[in-house]
């Protein structure tokens, strides 16, 4: 998407422009990971001054897994998720570091940061897709919804027209729209929303990508929409083994439909672990927080307790705080200790990862 | 059965107006339908008028010069050289006209591109395409046609070129502005994740979305259009005699103002018709293509 004023720098990334070769016997334990993320850094440069929105992000998704993203608004995930795909604005205005390895369903692997955009082109839509939050305004309003089918399959597939329309009913059908032939020349003001998000999935998945990020995609939709629309990416998923990014900050889906989840605050991972044992034994005090929220029907008997809140905002990201940056809003904060450095990522439990200095401490309080 | 006659009649009219509600705003504009009237008028009748009248625009007969209008075969009159008005005029709005949709179609073209390229990659190009464009809409244009017009040979395909390098600025400025909104619509970037190039994403996905202003912009520049030809017509730098053109009839016109009015009456209403026709036509479509109103 965007103008590349440096020709020199796509020269000497020449060598990314071919996909690395990796045979799945040799990569081992590896080749099951579809998607490997380590040290991903994100920095926005505005007239504030340099926001890091990403620090340090590592992470992995497997084949048919699906990782959900937690956090609440600006903690980072939606950027981790751009970023990944080179969706940020250019180079002078967004850097990214670290590297992300991504393997196709052919076996080829691709490196994400700093490739050139010539092969991102190739990767986005057909390696990797994502589906958007609103489904109002992200079908182009001018175009009926098999054009924009028909679009992605013929850029990455090169597929006639009339082999790309039969593909399109194909997929309409699918993701579970009746009548598929005749939906097909609907613009998209004529469908409902869920209508349009199962549509926008149908764009994502035409080209059979390996790897699907789903940035909150329920969030428009009412609760029994979103329930199908669950079900359908779960369905999707089970069919084409394709690994998921499930972007949310409702923790009520990520129970629904994640395998693992990764807590993020500030841009920084606090937390990472098996779906079940992150709602039953969540360690960091955030993900408490957050789990704690959540309006229940019958532990606050009689509704005498009010509604748990975290207290405070969100820190600045062009200002953090020093150490944790948890650390003002943590009701186990102890000088000295939590704003001394920044936590690393120990882990609690094998496959479960916690950033937090006094994690141990605080496993029974609340 | 009558009745079920009127109900089966009834719906499509319905239907229309509900498919497309610019349509129906459009022909609600009075103006804006008078004019599209008389530009069709106008078009007709100098594009088939010439063969219905039994004469020739350049055919001269000294015998009937400067007959007044309505007296005798000559409807509109003749000219010092006894040639028929009628299908002077007639010739002339073929040279006017063409020069107006050609310069405008040309004046679209670069202004869309500059427009489109400057807002998709806004930054440094961007800047230097739209002060560009803030430098040439500083010249007084008319300065600027004429003293062009002055160094190149005058043709109507010069003339056309002319006209358009000095109006394509409108155009620009619109279709930046569109693009500039538009490539931060959620669809922008949902294309973009599919992997749509840039040119893709600038053709196909952000142009057809901004077609209305530019359908509004270059209505109302056919208008400019057509009064820049007459003007450097009229000043001798345009079409050059005996091709006539609506400015260079109102230039003969110039010396038998006091005993042959009709000379310069005629062809100024012509160019007053239809300039004000296409601005009319510009305001309706505008009122009717604003989303703001409805959808």
């Amino acid at each position: 998407m965007r103008w590349t004023p440096n020709w020199i720098v796509e020269v000497m990334n020449m060598n990314l422009y071919e996909p690395i070769h990796t045979p799945a016997v040799q990569a081992g334990a590896q080749a099951e990971n579809v998607l490997d993320v380590r040290e991903l850094n994100v920095a926005f440069r505005t007239a504030a001054g340099t926001v890091h929105a990403v620090r340090d992000v590592s992470f992995s998704v497997r084949r048919g897994e699906t990782l959900a993203l937690v956090g609440e608004t600006s903690s980072g995930k939606s950027v981790t998720c751009l970023g990944l795909l080179g969706l940020t604005p250019p180079a002078p205005y967004c850097s990214i570091t670290g590297s992300a390895r991504l393997v196709a369903r052919d076996g080829n692997a691709y490196e994400l940061v700093g490739t050139p955009e010539r092969v991102m082109r190739r990767v986005r839509g057909g390696v990797a897709s994502v589906i958007f939050q609103e489904p109002m305004t992200s079908l182009n309003p001018v175009h009926t919804v098999g054009a924009q089918i028909c679009e992605s399959l013929r850029i990455h597939l090169g597929m006639s027209a009339r082999a790309a329309t039969d593909r399109a009913a194909e997929l309409l059908n699918q993701v579970g729209i009746s009548d598929p032939k005749r939906r097909l020349t609907n613009y998209p003001h004529e469908l409902s929303g869920g209508m349009r998000q199962r549509v926008m999935i149908a764009m994502a998945i035409a080209c059979e990508p390996s790897l699907l990020i789903a940035d909150e995609p329920t969030t428009a939709l009412d609760v029994t929409i979103q329930a199908q629309i669950l079900e359908l990416l779960e369905k999707l998923q089970s069919e084409t083994r394709m690994a998921m990014i499930y972007i949310t900050h409702n923790l009520g889906t990520v129970a629904e439909i994640a395998d693992r989840v990764m807590v993020m605050y500030a841009g920084r991972i606090v937390e990472q672990a098996d779906v079940v044992e992150l709602f039953t034994q969540p360690r960091h005090p955030y993900s408490r927080g957050l789990i704690h929220s959540v309006p229940r029907l019958h532990s606050n008997r009689a509704r005498k307790t009010p509604l748990f809140a975290i207290p405070g905002n969100v820190p600045d990201p062009a200002a953090h705080p020093p150490g944790c940056t948890f650390g003002p809003r943590c009701g186990h904060f102890e000088p000295g200790r939590c704003d001394a450095a920044v936590p690393v990522l120990e882990n609690a439990q094998p496959g479960h990862l916690v950033r937090c200095v006094r994690w141990p401490e605080i496993e029974g309080a609340v | 059965m009558s009745i079920a006659h009127t109900a089966s009649l009834a719906p499509p009219r319905r239907a229309l107006a509900g498919r497309f509600p610019a349509l129906s705003r459009f022909l609600r504009h009075r103006p804006a339908l008078l004019g599209l009237g008389i530009v069709l008028i106008m078009t007709l009748a100098s594009f088939v008028g010439p063969w219905l009248i039994p004469f020739n625009a350049t055919d001269t007969d000294i015998r009937a010069r400067l007959t007044e209008p309505f007296v005798g075969s000559h409807v509109l009159g003749t000219d010092p050289l006894g040639r028929d008005i009628l299908a002077r005029l007639m010739y002339a709005g073929r040279i006017s006209l063409s020069v107006g949709f050609a310069a405008t179609a040309l004046s679209v073209v670069v202004g869309v591109l500059v427009g489109l390229v400057a807002g998709f990659y806004r930054g440094a190009i961007g800047a230097a395409l739209m002060r560009f464009v803030d430098a040439m809409l500083c010249f007084p244009t008319i300065f600027l046609l004429l003293a062009v017009a002055a160094l190149i040979e005058p043709s109507v395909a010069s003339i056309v070129v002319l006209i358009a390098l000095a109006s394509w600025m409108e155009v620009a400025r619109v279709v930046e502005g569109q693009i500039r909104s538009l490539r931060e619509r959620d669809f922008a970037l949902a294309a973009e994740s599919l992997g749509a190039s840039d040119s893709r994403i600038m053709f196909r996905e952000l142009l057809p979305n901004a077609v209305a202003p530019i359908v509004v912009a270059a209505t109302l520049n056919i208008a400019h259009a057509i009064l820049a030809e007459s003007y450097i017509s009229f000043l001798g730098f345009g079409i050059q005699p005996p091709t006539p053109s609506w400015g260079n009839m109102l230039e003969n016109a110039q010396s038998y103002l006091t005993n042959a009015p009709w000379l310069a009456i005629v062809p100024g209403l012509a160019i007053t018709l239809t300039v004000t026709s296409f601005n009319f036509i510009g305001d309706g479509l505008r009122d009717a293509l604003d989303a703001k109103l409805d959808r």
